[in-house]
Order: C-alpha cells, then sequence, then structure tokens
C-alpha cells in the first residue's frame, strides 16, 4: 500500500480554467473554474441536465469547451484527443464490449500498450483479484450480474494504472443495497490505488458518503464546492439547501439585520447579511421536540398531521399553528425522530398539539433568489 | 406424483381455459398454413415429381443425369454463383462504408439518407432495369458523354456481357445489404468506442476492434440476403446480359418456352433450390436467421 507522500507523488492534479461549453444559446458550462488535488476524490454533484457530466466529458476529451483550459498536472491537456490522456473512465452504462469475455475487456487496454502476453495476463488477474472477481474471467459479458459488469469496468478502467480515473454515475442502475456496499468499496479501492479521481452522481447522499469533497454544479455553474459537512451544514444557496439532504425551507424577512418568521425573531448561527428575503433552512433531523414552556430559541407550535414509521426513524409531517403563507396555505416540516427505545414514550400521535424547536447552532438562513 | 389435495376444486378449469387459449392461437394461424401449403408446399411437391417425369410421362433420372454431364449446364451454374459472389462483394465494399457514414449521421440526417437508400428499392424493378439499359448502351447516356468529352475514344461494351449484368444487379441488391446493416449499426452503442479510445485506441483501432466486429452479424445477414436473391435472380441479367450471361433462371424459362422441357425445368428448378437451402443451412450456424427476417 502507498504512503501518503507516494500518493502525491504518483497522482495528477487536476486544474480546470474558465471552461465553458455552449449548444446554441444553451450553457451547458459556464466559466467552471476548480482544482482538484492529486489523489483526490471529487465528486460533481448536480440535478440531471447541470453540466456535470458535460465537464466529465471535457476531462475525459469527449467534448471540447468553447474556451477554458484543463491542466493535468502542468501539462494544458484541452487539445489532447481522449486516447492520449491516459485517463481510466467507468461509464454509467458500462460500456463493456459484448464481443469479448471478462478477460479480453480488462485486457484491451493493456494490448493497445503492447504489453507482452505473461505481463497482460498477470495484470489482468491482478485488476480482477481488485474488484473481487477472480475466476470469472472466461465470463461472455451477457452472463454477468449487474454488480459484476460493474466491477468489470472498474477492472478495466485501473488495469493500465491510469493517474486519473473519471467516473459517471457508475453506480445508478444497482439496487440500493448493492449500491451502498459498492460506494465503501469504491472508496477503499481510490484509497489504495492513489489515483485522483472525478466521481459524478446525481445521488447527494452518495455524494456525502464517499467524497473528500464535493463541487455541487446547477445550470453549468459551479455553486459551492467544499468538505462535505461543509456543504450539508453550510450550503450558500437555497438551491444547494434544498439539494443536499433532507430540508425546509421557511420563508424569512430580515430588517436591520435581524431575521424574523412572521413575529418571531430567528437566532442563526452566523452573521446575516443584507436586508431582504431569505429562506431559512430546517433539516428535519436537527428539529428537537419541546414542551411549550421551553425557553428554546426558534419554536414553533404545531399539530401532527401524519407519523410515518420509517424504520430506523419516525417521520412527522406537522402543520405550523401560528403562520400562514401567501394563498392561506399552512407552512408543514418535517420532523425525524429516531426510533431509539428511548423515544418510543414520546413520539407524538396525530392531531397532537406539540412544540418543536432548531438549535441556534443547527439554523442558518440564505437568500431567496 | 401426488396431487395437492385441497386445490382440486378449480384445476379442471384452470386446464380447459388453458386449451382454449391454445385453440385459439393455432386458430389464427390457420389461413397461413392454408396459404404455406397450398401455395409453396403442393408447388414445390409438384415441381419435384414433373422433374422426374419423361417428356412421354414415364418416370426417368434423365433430366438430372443430363444435369451432371452437361458441360454447359455446368457453365451455368459456375456462372449463377460467380455472378452471385462478385454482386455480393461489390455490394460490400460500396454498401459498409456508406452505411457506416450513414450510421453515424445525426438521426434527421441519418433517415433522410435511408429515404435515398429505399426510394429505388420501392420502385419497379423493371423500370430500374431498363433505365440502366439506356445509361449504359452502346449509344446509351455514358458512351456518349465519355465520347463527348474526349475521355472515349469508342464506346465502352457496357452492356450484354458481365459488366452490365453486375451494375445493374449490384444496384438492385444494394438496399437489401444496407438494410440489416444500418439496423446492426444504429444499434451499436456510442459508449462503446468511447470506452475504447479513454482505454488509449485511436480511432482506426477502435474501429477494427470494435466496431467492426459487432458490425458482422448485420453485414453477414445483409450479404446472405443479396447472395441468396442474386442465384434465383431473372429480369436484370437478362435484359441486361442480353442473352450472353446465363443465369439459372433463364435456363429454366428458356427449357419451358423454347424446348417445352417442364422436366428439364424442373430439375433445375430443384437444384437450385436445394443448393440455396443448403447455404442458408450453413449460413444459419454462423448468422442467426431472426437477425435476416426481424430486421431486414
Amino acid at each position: 500500500m502507498a504512503s501518503h507522500s507516494e500518493i502525491k507523488e504518483q497522482a495528477l492534479r487536476i486544474s480546470i480554467q474558465g471552461v465553458t461549453k455552449t449548444y446554441g444559446d444553451f450553457f451547458a458550462l459556464n466559466d467552471v473554474s476548480l482544482d482538484i488535488e492529486a489523489g483526490e476524490f471529487l465528486t460533481l454533484l448536480g440535478p440531471s441536465g447541470s453540466g456535470k457530466t458535460t465537464l466529465l466529458m471535457v476531462l475525459a476529451g469527449f467534448i471540447r469547451p468553447n474556451h477554458g483550459q484543463v491542466f493535468f498536472g502542468s501539462e494544458d491537456i484541452v487539445l489532447k484527443p481522449p486516447h492520449l490522456r491516459g485517463v481510466g473512465m467507468v461509464f454509467q452504462n458500462y460500456a463493456l464490449f459484448p464481443h469479448m469475455s471478462v478477460e479480453q475487456n480488462v485486457a484491451y487496454p493493456l494490448k493497445l500498450r503492447r504489453k507482452t502476453k505473461d505481463e497482460i495476463s498477470q495484470e489482468v488477474q491482478e485488476a480482477l483479484d481488485t474488484v473481487k472477481l477472480a475466476g470469472l474471467g472466461n465470463r461472455k459479458i451477457g452472463q454477468l450480474s449487474g454488480g459484476q459488469r460493474q466491477r468489470v469496468a472498474l477492472a478495466r478502467a485501473i488495469v493500465f494504472k491510469p493517474k486519473i480515473l473519471l467516473m459517471d454515475e457508475p453506480l445508478s442502475a444497482l439496487d440500493k443495497k448493492l449500491r451502498e456496499e459498492m460506494q465503501i468499496e469504491l472508496r477503499r479501492l481510490h484509497d489504495n490505488l492513489a489515483i485522483t479521481t472525478v466521481y459524478v452522481t446525481h445521488d447527494q447522499k452518495e455524494a456525502l458518503t464517499m467524497s473528500d469533497r464535493i463541487a455541487v454544479i446547477n445550470h453549468g455553474i459551479l455553486n459551492q464546492i467544499g468538505l462535505p459537512q461543509e456543504i450539508y451544514s453550510n450550503p450558500t444557496n437555497a438551491f444547494i439547501a434544498d439539494f443536499i439532504g433532507e430540508s425546509t425551507l421557511l420563508p424569512v424577512e430580515v430588517r436591520d439585520s435581524t431575521p424574523k418568521f412572521g413575529e418571531s425573531i430567528i437566532s442563526v448561527n452566523h452573521e446575516v447579511g443584507s436586508d431582504g428575503s431569505y429562506l431559512l433552512v430546517i433539516r428535519p433531523e436537527k428539529l428537537l421536540l419541546v414542551t411549550d414552556e421551553s425557553t428554546a430559541p426558534n419554536r414553533f407550535p404545531c399539530t401532527v398531521e401524519e407519523s410515518i414509521f420509517q424504520g430506523e426513524s419516525q417521520l412527522l409531517i406537522v402543520r405550523l399553528d401560528a403562520i400562514k403563507s401567501g394563498d392561506n396555505e399552512p407552512y408543514r416540516l418535517n420532523v425525524r425522530i429516531a426510533n431509539t427505545s428511548a423515544n418510543s414514550a414520546v413520539i407524538p400521535q396525530v392531531g397532537d398539539s406539540i412544540c418543536v424547536a432548531l438549535e441556534k447552532v443547527d439554523s442558518f438562513i440564505v437568500k431567496q433568489e | 406424483m401426488t396431487a395437492i389435495v385441497g386445490n382440486e376444486i378449480n384445476i379442471k378449469s384452470l386446464r380447459q381455459q388453458e386449451r382454449k387459449e391454445r385453440l385459439v392461437m393455432i386458430g389464427l394461424t390457420i389461413p397461413y398454413l392454408l396459404i404455406v401449403i397450398l401455395l409453396i408446399i403442393v408447388p414445390i411437391g409438384w415441381l419435384f415429381g414433373t422433374s422426374f417425369v419423361d417428356q412421354d410421362g414415364s418416370f426417368t433420372f434423365k433430366h438430372y443425369i443430363r444435369l451432371i454431364e452437361s458441360k454447359a449446364y455446368y457453365r451455368i451454374f459456375i456462372t449463377t454463383f460467380e455472378i452471385s459472389i462478385f454482386t455480393t462483394l461489390i455490394c460490400i465494399l460500396i454498401g459498409y462504408p456508406l452505411t457506416y457514414f450513414i450510421s453515424q449521421l445525426p438521426r434527421r440526417f441519418a433517415n433522410l439518407c435511408m429515404i435515398a437508400v429505399l426510394i429505388p428499392f420501392w420502385t419497379s424493378l423493371l423500370v430500374r432495369t431498363y433505365a440502366w439499359l439506356v445509361l449504359l448502351q452502346r449509344k446509351g447516356l455514358l458512351n456518349n458523354f465519355g465520347i463527348e468529352l474526349g475521355l472515349l475514344s469508342e464506346p465502352l461494351p457496357l452492356m450484354h456481357n458481365m459488366t452490365g449484368t453486375l451494375i445493374g444487379m449490384v444496384h438492385i441488391m444494394l438496399p437489401f445489404l444496407i438494410l440489416p446493416l444500418y439496423a446492426n449499426m444504429r444499434a451499436i452503442d456510442n459508449d462503446y468506442l468511447k470506452a475504447a479510445s479513454s482505454m488509449g485506441a485511436n480511432q482506426l483501432r477502435a474501429f477494427w476492434t470494435i466496431f467492426f466486429p459487432l458490425s458482422v452479424p448485420g453485414l453477414l445477414a445483409g450479404s446472405l440476403i443479396v447472395f441468396v436473391i442474386c442465384l434465383g435472380f431473372y429480369v436484370t441479367p437478362a435484359v441486361l446480359g442480353g442473352g450472353k450471361v446465363i443465369m439459372v433462371s433463364m435456363k429454366i424459362q428458356s427449357n419451358i418456352e423454347l424446348f417445352f422441357s417442364w422436366g428439364a425445368a424442373s430439375a433445375l428448378g430443384v437444384v437450385l433450390l436445394v443448393l440455396t437451402i443448403a447455404i442458408l443451412y450453413i449460413a444459419s450456424k454462423f448468422v442467426s436467421l431472426d437477425q435476416m427476417s426481424s430486421r431486414g
């Protein structure tokens, strides 16, 4: 296993500078700049059509940007054709060659590199071992399960020891349980291989699970880049707040640097900017059940409308008693209570009047767009 | 086997229902079966029978013996296979690159190109063959043009020979190759080529190692259709060959029209049919016939 300093030497740093790609009037990528450290696992996260895959394809060389530079290490590779970039790539549908066996698929990049037969068979075996497919080398692609295909695609992408690995939603075709196993396995593989990895997904949970850093992309614009914790706890705009994790957004007005929801003052964990319309971001698991006499800040008296058992937790949908929205609909919040035995006594029933509170440290507001 | 006791009440009605559904399915195929029997099985049986009957009505092998002994017949079969093979090869040489080009176009343009391929396909065979006559003859468009421009000193013999026959045949057969091949090529996922190139293959390498092998089933299917149709082709070689190029189908015709020898004609027909079936059978070991019919 490689030590940390070795990782830095082997892997390549990626630097994306001012990359723009348009299709007619449509900006698929709008002036995206982004540095990816050597050996880092960076996830490009965004909804479909956000431009995340376009950016990955720019890195792979299948899409040429209108302008902007892409550096692998110190080399600008924007004009380099894909086959000379030496980048490992896992495709969403795996793109395994159906007319070749598992072994032939994995050997393909090695044959192109004119390795000897012995080298090829040894390296293919190593790669298949790495992805836990030893012994399946002679299988036809059609005989493999979805999870096995995924592993072959991975083996094929890493067998020639590329310095950069690109993955385009590689787990999206797998069922939930297998997907979650593979997330952890992929992350472990990344750590062992010392390879700069760029991973595209629309699944925010997957991004939070796997990444060193997450880059959130929407409408071709890089919205925020940071550690998973930062993205989750301090989203910089309403889109990210809504997109990452579960959240309910309540409108608050800021006057004289004081945020107010209706008449009640909301205490937040950060400096408040200029006056105007903001949104309070409420994570369901951060809401606490409190009594009416509680002195906690940010309290919301409400009535339980629905109570849903979800295994490890109970999801309450509650209706705020006090304030209604512009179209006279009451505001609703999601409240998540862990299903521990200690909690079982306090879980309220449908119709109960309760009070939920949001601690100051868990409260933050983002500008309404 | 022991029956499941508690549930025997409805076993009977379930079975009845199943039998009923099967009968309906068989009923639906009856009209087609009748047509096949009346128009294909019976005539072929009759053809087979006729080939063993002498002019005076007695049983004989003489038609087949003549086929084996006569150099002329041997020559005709060779010509037929030559023309079929050459037509197929030229169709592949012209059709493969063309189909590849069309398959790489955006779908809208590709559809336009396929319509251009199909329009002649839908035009009458006779019309197209005679059109070639106008173009290829001694004082035809091509020769006149060549002489006017000073490219030719005297007219090229473009028809009443192998050249003319091949030109016409290739033109008529090309769509039979292009249609299954195009369907096959369209189905090849572009990501395969991207994957190949991400692993270090240049375009030429990716084409030969990935695209071409994946297009072979369509190519084989198309070639087989062309070859088999060529074997029994009549109109085009008759018109453009001008009697100089004699294929089996033409000999059958002359046996009947000139010599009134139904027996000899039938024997030729039987041999051609058997050869064609044999070729299809051998080919079916390599190509799925499904692909020929469903994609063609």
